[in-house]
């Protein structure tokens, strides 16, 4: 543990990408005080410009752009990390029950796996988000539907190689039951690339929620930077900042959870470093 | 490789696309069951745009009035002969919708791919050139933010700069349809057109090629094979373009065939942005006007249109390394 942490903060990136992440985590925390009442209420006159009298300005209705940029970020990370789990701990069961019992299980599920990486996921994603209407929870089921398969090829190639260690033959000669093998034995074995790949998924799906919103397929009650743009684009001539801000906020945070994905791969796949 | 051997191959991959595309039939009939409402309604498009008769018939049709494993068997069976049912909205038939609006989608798609692929190779191979110089980390500062863009964001930005600020690039469609251009004119008018969507798309992917090649390049510099060469005394030009070269090529094309699915749905987002008139803006349109039908159709055939691409792209990997085998 010591190790990784000398290595992680001997990583620039890593810093970098902890930095601009923890500026988002501060700025979606303090949301709710430093910008009191909704989001969508309207605060002053339309079309401020940026760093007049309101740091971001307002949009066409008057809402102050950096209320929508605070609240967008809770959004944005939320999402993120929730359909991230989700997707994560799909992805560990089936890549998991295909790597250790293998035989037509593992042909069936890896098809599967396989067949969700043929199709257009994008297309899936708006497809589910259209049918289910959009709200919260029906965007998170897209996005993690849409993201589990890498994780269940990740973990299939652990566990296959893991299947025939030593360890894990004596806890079956022990008599362990498989869920215990695979849960108590197994799996805390191959986190730290698990660890890894989420990190990235929780960047692609935040992408992936932008561009929902974007094409509205938001949820309707809740503030988000794809809403923002997809709502500020008509005014693109004439008052930039409306697409321009919440677009470098999607970016930054993106780039943030990038950089720390690189630097967590760092530290904790060491071998795979001077790449 | 010979002929018949590339022949049986087609087959059997095309026999290998029959599952797939069943599912995406199945998964299609398990989403109208979600859908709220009656199925007819929504393969009807939408509630009240569909005549009476139309709809009786359309239960009829899809056996609506059967056990729901009957009601599977008509789904699938009306599915996989393409009949893909009746647009309101548009009034056309769904098949001709968006047969018509293929070829926009697969030209931006196919300019997509040769500029990502060739842009990022060649960056790639720069960075990896000249690893730990500024060249390498101007590139991989690049690549890392562009890897990190909405897609949508750098398409409003670029109509900003090069539509609005500097006037070089029309802002949306795929043609100036008053000009009524004919021949090479309109060839160079829909070239014109394609720069801004095709940049957009490009930019993504771009950056994954250029990290791909990069690391593929280091990767194989430190085989046996680039030190015989260098014994041999080979210049380290000549081992790097006709030796590491070709081999590190092989990951980006691979990557590229993967990410075929995902190029697609980019398509959807930036065709939206620039009202390019393919696939992607039909989707966004029938989203709007809740023709979940549409929307279906477009998803089943945007998916038999990256299996036939994944092919043709499989069998032109053959034609360029005879080392693979047809398995």
């Amino acid at each position: 543990m010591r190790a990784f942490w000398r290595r992680f903060r001997r990583s620039r990136s890593a810093l970098v990408g902890c930095a601009i992440l923890a500026l988002f985590v501060v700025v979606a925390a303090i949301a709710p005080i430093a910008f009191p009442g909704s989001p969508f209420r309207r605060v002053d006159r339309p079309f401020l410009p940026p760093f007049s009298e309101r740091v971001f300005g307002t949009d066409q209705l008057g809402r102050d752009v950096a209320a929508g940029v605070a609240y967008g970020a809770r959004t944005s990370l939320m999402i993120g990390i929730l359909a991230t789990a989700v997707a994560v701990i799909l992805g560990t069961l089936i890549g998991s029950c295909a790597g250790y019992y293998g035989g037509w299980l593992d042909d069936l599920l890896m098809r599967t796996t396989e067949f969700f990486q043929t199709i257009p996921t994008f297309l899936f994603a708006v497809l589910l988000v259209a049918i289910l209407t959009p709200s919260i929870k029906s965007i998170v089921v897209a996005i993690a539907v849409v993201s589990w398969p890498p994780v269940a090829r990740l973990v299939r190639g652990e566990f296959l190689t893991m299947r025939n260690r030593e360890f894990v033959q004596a806890c079956i000669c022990l008599g362990m039951s498989d869920r215990r093998v695979i849960f108590r034995q197994i799996l805390p074995n191959c986190l730290s690339p698990i660890i890894v790949t989420g990190s990235l998924i929780v960047a692609t799906a935040i992408l992936i929620e932008s561009a929902l919103s974007f094409l509205g397929l938001g949820d309707p009650n809740i503030m988000s930077w794809g809403f923002m743009i997809g709502a500020g684009r008509t005014f693109l001539r004439s008052a930039w900042w409306l697409c321009t801000i919440p677009g470098v906020a999607i970016l930054l945070a993106v780039l943030g959870i990038n950089l720390l994905g690189e630097g967590l791969n760092d530290a904790l796949n060491p071998r795979l470093r001077n790449r | 490789m010979s002929g018949g051997g590339r022949w049986n191959y087609l087959v059997r991959r095309l026999l290998q696309a029959v599952p797939v595309l069943l599912a995406i039939a199945v998964l299609n009939f398990l989403m109208l069951q979600l859908a709220p409402g009656d199925a007819a309604t929504v393969l009807a498009g939408e509630a009240g745009s569909a005549s009476p008769e139309y709809m009786l018939q359309l239960r009829q049709q899809f056996g609506l009035d059967r056990p729901l494993a009957t009601q599977l068997l008509f789904y699938v069976k009306n599915v996989l002969t393409l009949n893909l049912g009746f647009s309101f909205r548009h009034n056309m038939p769904v098949l001709d919708l968006i047969m018509a609006r293929l070829w926009p989608t697969l030209l931006l798609m196919g300019v997509t791919l040769v500029v990502s692929v060739t842009v990022g190779i060649a960056l790639g191979l720069i960075a990896a050139m000249r690893l730990r110089s500024w060249h390498d980390a101007v590139i991989s500062i690049l690549a890392l933010v562009w890897y990190a863009t909405p897609l949508f964001w750098i398409g409003l930005m670029l109509i900003v700069v090069f539509s609005l600020k500097l006037g070089w690039a029309p802002t949306s469609g795929m043609e100036t349809v008053a000009a009524f251009h004919e021949g090479w004119r309109r060839v160079l008018d829909i070239g014109h057109h394609v720069v801004l969507p095709a940049v957009t798309l490009s930019l993504f992917y771009l950056a994954l090629y250029t990290r791909l090649m990069r690391a593929a390049v280091l990767e194989q510099a430190n085989m046996e094979y680039v030190t015989t060469a260098r014994a041999k005394g080979l210049t380290e030009r000549r081992i790097l373009l006709t030796h590491i070269l070709r081999n590190a090529v092989l990951p980006v094309v691979t990557m590229a065939g993967v990410q075929l699915g995902s190029l697609l749905g980019g398509a959807i987002v930036v065709e939206t942005v620039f009202a390019w008139p393919g696939l992607g803006l039909l989707a966004f349109q029938s989203l709007f006007a809740r023709d979940l039908n549409l929307l279906m159709g477009i998803f089943f055939l945007s998916t038999c249109l990256v299996i036939a691409i994944n092919l043709a792209v499989d069998l032109a990997y053959t034609f360029l390394d005879p080392r693979i085998r047809l398995a």
